[in-house]
């Protein structure tokens, strides 16, 4: 395979993943918005979540519910709104269109044309739940289309390694921009106010059914992070993604015969952040953490692409 | 064959007077149509009007869907466009296609004589048969082939003969394509998408099929890998990008033959073969089917500032390490300044007569020619020399005047960049209207492979059709569409 279509695989699937986590992140921020009052701040924090503050501070004077949505969901001169990534998934595809079956080309052609229509004007408050849930439900197809129709081959690997790259990098940042809440040292532990940003987080994360089903009604904090980071059942923990990474890295491995430095490190992120318990986490602060994870896990990423060859 | 002719001929009803062509068809339906299309006939008066219109617009999903677009140069952000498509297919009679395939094939072979010969001894200048200048002053000729011997002793790989009808049995070339001819996707995906609305029409009609024109390609490629490939030839498809208005094309037969798409950076030189570069390092490439033109296949040989090619691929080439697909230089076989001697290259290089007619062409380098055409411009069709697409032309017939006036100016300040023809009638096939069929003018281009294991003519071809009533362009980039093209077998 060309190292230029193992990069457009890689990268056409973190796009997707990325529409998809900014999608959720905007029903997140929006549905704690609505259930409490002077919710305001938590668009500050979903703009963060997403990587987005800086560039919106540079367009926008201050954070507004509609200004914030907007600039996630549909703004062109924002490089990870949904609209964006879009376009940049679909780019991605038409690069590598050769290794893809035809539906899975179809669609993400559908999927772009769609949001394309979708988004064309502002997004009104009565229409934003329809319209996150299309951007869901289109990428949902893609993945769909994915699992039922490719081989399993290095095609598929590289496909999988971005998608799990972008996702491991969203959940970190999700549970970065709120570490505080989780800290045993937040005095109103059990608070209302926290209860609502614990729901936020797991539900930034699709994760609210997922959580009750193994940790019953009431969420803990501690819980909370064993489960985003640790639990291997969960499709969006770190655990989880982390594995994928090398489960798929290793195809590869067997595929062409020879073991490069990103085989090491993938080893060594699964090693040093996620053999151990949520206490040690805990102990050696949370915040931290995510933070040398984060940095450690982009570079992985660049070390992919520096062994696969996806540029000259 | 003049402007002032009062007929067209129809493939679906033969010769229509110029009312009925413009009109409707209903007069001359009471005598039948012709032959190939009695079948079709049937079965279309036994449809409801109402779900052929929606087959229409089912088309136009399917083609919206597949993303099988191109895009339009001079339009804001190169935006990407369908190219219409009407459901009526183009029959062709089995035998009527042997006789043009013939003087295809005749056609074909001689330009690869004549690209061989102005590369190398010239026979055709030193016989008298084609003037010194025609060669040496023309921007299509490359020097630096001269001499070169083309793997396979192959120039023209694959040609795209632009065809008019205008009668019975009457063919005239109105372009030779043997650089980089584009549409053969549409010829495939066309035919796909009638397969797929209308299986009962081929049950009724014995088609011959188009779908193994990716497979003969690549046999007909991997027959011209250079002889230093030892073991099965790698081929490649070569792309300028995602952004060229044919990329589509280009990720299409690359997918079906199962060959890589390669863009100038997934290339270098390494060791005297062209390799590109994959996940597990560099691997020799041998044939190379390029679709980006001469002049930007290698910055350090043609243009400097070209970022698409490949530094070095000429002089590997020149060594005999790979094949390029269609060879450099073969611009100058498909000139519209040579075109006007394509009767006599064809008996030079066949010794018969050309079976296919060339549509007579005054060359306004000519002081005398050029005083005929600046008196006839109303009725003739003027081009560019260099020109193709159907962009920079005139069409005197349907001009208006100011159009003419400023076409003359253009014309008078460089004459011999301009070519002339008489306005020819071009045939006219039914599309699906509103009101039910009507007739429209159309031009084939069939797509020819050529190997040294020989010819290779995919039955049918590209059909474009002018969508507005009247008009003669019919390419895509001034709103032309495309329609299915049926071959029959006998």
């Amino acid at each position: 395979m060309l190292g230029k279509t193992a990069g457009g695989l890689y990268w056409m699937f973190r796009y997707l993943e990325r529409a998809e986590n900014t999608a959720r992140l905007v029903d997140a921020g929006q549905r704690l918005a609505l259930t409490r009052s002077g919710a305001d701040g938590e668009w500050d924090s979903v703009l963060q979540t997403a990587a987005a503050y800086g560039s919106y501070s540079a367009k926008y004077d201050e954070v507004g519910r509609d200004d914030a949505i907007d600039w996630l969901l549909r703004d062109r001169e924002n490089p990870s709104s949904v609209i964006s990534t879009m376009e940049a998934a679909r780019l991605n595809a038409k690069l590598v269109r050769t290794a893809l079956t035809r539906e899975v080309w179809e669609s993400v052609n559908e999927a772009w044309l769609h949001l394309q229509d979708l988004l064309a004007r502002r997004v009104s408050e009565r229409d934003l739940p329809e319209v996150l849930s299309r951007i869901r439900q289109r990428t949902a197809l893609v993945r769909g289309a994915l699992h039922g129709t490719m081989l399993r081959n290095d095609i598929y690997d590289f496909a999988r390694v971005g998608t799990f790259c972008e996702r491991a990098d969203s959940t970190a940042r999700i549970l970065d921009v709120k570490y505080y809440v989780l800290l045993p040292s937040a005095s109103a532990v059990g608070s209302s106010l926290d209860n609502m940003q614990w729901d936020s987080i797991l539900a930034s994360n699709s994760a609210e059914g997922g959580f009750r089903m193994v940790f019953g009604q009431e969420p803990r904090p501690r819980e909370i992070a064993q489960f985003l980071i640790l639990d291997r059942r969960m499709p969006r923990s770190l655990a989880f993604c982390i594995g994928k990474i090398r489960d798929n890295l290793g195809y590869l491995a067997q595929d062409y015969d020879m073991r490069l430095p990103c085989h090491d490190m993938a080893e060594g992120l699964a090693l040093q952040y996620l053999s151990r318990e949520v206490d040690e986490i805990f102990d050696r602060g949370l915040h931290e953490f995510l933070q040398t994870f984060l940095v450690d896990l982009g570079a992985l990423g660049r070390q992919v692409e520096i062994d696969f060859r996806f540029t000259e | 064959m003049a402007q002032t002719q009062t007929q067209t001929y129809d493939e679906m009803w033969g010769p229509l007077s110029q009312a009925q062509s413009m009109g409707g068809m209903e007069q001359s339906q009471s005598q039948g149509p012709r032959p190939p299309y009695a079948a079709y006939q049937r079965w279309y008066d036994g449809e409801d009007p109402a779900r052929l219109k929606r087959k229409q617009r089912e088309a136009e999903e399917i083609f919206r869907l597949t993303g099988i677009t191109f895009n339009v140069y001079g339009q804001k952000e190169a935006a990407e466009r369908l190219i219409p498509f009407d459901i009526v297919p183009r029959i062709i009679a089995g035998s009527e296609w042997q006789r043009l395939s013939r003087g295809i094939e005749q056609r074909v072979r001689a330009i690869n004589a004549f690209l061989h010969d102005i590369y190398h001894r010239q026979e055709i200048v030193k016989a008298g048969r084609l003037p010194a200048e025609m060669i040496a002053r023309n921007e299509a000729f490359l020097p630096q082939m001269i001499g070169v011997e083309p793997p396979g002793g192959i120039y023209t790989h694959i040609v795209g003969i632009d065809l008019v009808r205008t009668g019975d049995d009457e063919f005239y070339v109105l372009e030779d394509n043997a650089r980089t001819p584009s549409g053969v996707s549409y010829m495939l995906e066309n035919r796909e998408t009638m397969l797929r609305m209308f299986p009962e029409l081929f049950s009724r009609n014995k088609v011959k099929r188009v779908s193994n024109y990716p497979q003969n390609l690549h046999r007909s490629l991997a027959a011209c890998a250079p002889q230093t490939c030892d073991g099965p030839p790698v081929v490649g498809v070569l792309t300028p990008g995602i952004y060229n208005s044919a990329y589509y094309e280009h990720a299409f037969l690359a997918d079906k033959m199962g060959v890589e798409l390669v863009e100038g950076s997934d290339l270098r030189v390494v060791n005297g073969k062209i390799a590109m570069r994959t996940t597990q390092g560099f691997r020799p490439v041998d044939v190379l089917y390029r679709r980006i033109d001469d002049d930007f296949i290698d910055p350090l040989n043609f243009r400097p500032d070209s970022a698409l090619g490949v530094p070095g691929i000429f002089d590997v080439y020149r060594a005999g390490g790979i094949t390029i697909a269609n060879a450099p230089g073969t611009g100058i076989a498909d000139d519209k300044a040579i075109y006007s001697y394509m009767p006599d290259i064809v008996e030079f290089y066949t010794g018969e007569k050309p079976l296919l007619n060339n549509v007579p062409t005054w060359r306004c380098s000519d002081p005398d020619s050029l005083r005929y055409v600046l008196d006839n411009l109303p009725d003739l069709v003027v081009k560019e020399v260099h020109g193709s697409g159907g962009y920079g032309m005139l069409i005197g017939p349907t001009a208006t005047k100011k159009e003419i006036a400023l076409f003359r100016k253009k014309l008078e300040a460089k004459p011999a960049g301009y070519i002339a023809q008489p306005t020819l009638s071009l045939s006219t096939c039914p599309i699906m209207t509103k009101a039910g069929l009507a007739p429209r003018h159309v031009d084939l281009r069939p797509f020819v492979l050529v190997s040294p294991q020989g010819v290779n003519i995919t039955p049918g071809g590209l059909t474009r059709v002018a969508l507005k009533k009247g008009s003669l362009v019919v390419n895509s980039s001034q709103g032309g569409g495309t329609k299915d093209t049926w071959v029959l077998e006998e």
